[in-house]
């Protein structure tokens, strides 16, 4: 399944309901289902806002393989690409404070596994059923 | 008691501490989190020295952009001598902010009413 949708966040809601109806179908457990919709929610935020910078002419690509025991999901923007080392720490005394820079982390602790392309232009999110 | 409804919020008052209760199931939209935080931000600036508590007993999904959110209101309630403190986090939610640690940031109670108690207690 392939959703190529504009680049809001109202345009992503139909595909992350869809993502969340198929798990369910396939008897993803609560904690799963609450892991997809958080990671989800962060991947396409990401991409509207920091990937393609809100540009509203640019989209998002999302590609979507659920199986009765992995779910995997790739979000992948227009924008130039980012290195994923590069962003700091968000649990340092220094940074605990800020308001941002959250996300990736709440991604990488929810899923089996999260990895970004070479350009860092798209993130392939996966879930196993378990 | 007096309560006022507010979208997204449900408001008590109760003994001097305003309790703020979340309407909504998901605190995940950029809009509504944008909302949110523009009315606990209006109840600060017009109350100081406020005693705020928190409560998530409807909370069921939270995402970054709330947390972010959370964050300032903190700095806007200490920043006007106020105190603020969140109750009634379930436990998956409760990992979310263990996950980023800011379990340690902010002062977390199991209900709205230990909450409201914790405020009479002397400050450390």
């Amino acid at each position: 399944m392939t959703f190529v949708i504009k680049n809001t966040l109202s345009a992503a809601k139909e595909p992350e309901r869809a993502i969340l109806q198929l798990v369910r179908q396939y008897g993803y457990s609560n904690d799963s289902c609450f892991a997809i919709r958080l990671a989800l929610e962060e991947a396409l935020t990401n991409a509207i806002k920091h990937g393609n910078r809100g540009d509203p002419d640019k989209q998002l690509t999302i590609r979507v393989f659920i199986g009765p025991e992995e779910a995997i999901i790739y979000v992948a923007d227009e924008g130039a690409g980012f290195e994923p080392c590069s962003v700091p720490d968000c649990t340092t005394p220094q940074r605990i404070s800020l308001p941002d820079g959250r996300g990736i982390m709440l991604m990488k602790a929810y899923l089996d596994e999260v990895t970004y392309s070479e350009r860092g232009n798209e993130v392939r999110l996966l879930k196993r059923n378990n | 008691m007096a309560e006022e409804q507010k979208s997204h919020l449900k408001i008590t008052r109760h003994q001097g501490v305003c309790i703020a209760e979340f309407e909504d199931r998901k605190i995940l939209e950029e809009l509504s989190i944008s909302e949110i935080g523009e009315l606990l931000s209006q109840i600060v600036d017009s109350e100081p020295d406020l005693k705020l508590v928190l409560s998530f007993r409807n909370v069921e999904h939270l995402s970054s952009a709330a947390l972010g959110m959370l964050i300032n209101l903190r700095s806007e309630v200490r920043e006007k001598d106020g105190q603020l403190k969140l109750s009634n986090i379930r436990p998956q939610i409760y990992e979310v902010f263990k996950i980023t640690k800011l379990n340690k940031l902010f002062e977390i109670h199991d209900t709205a009413a230990q909450a409201m108690q914790a405020f009479a207690q002397p400050q450390e």
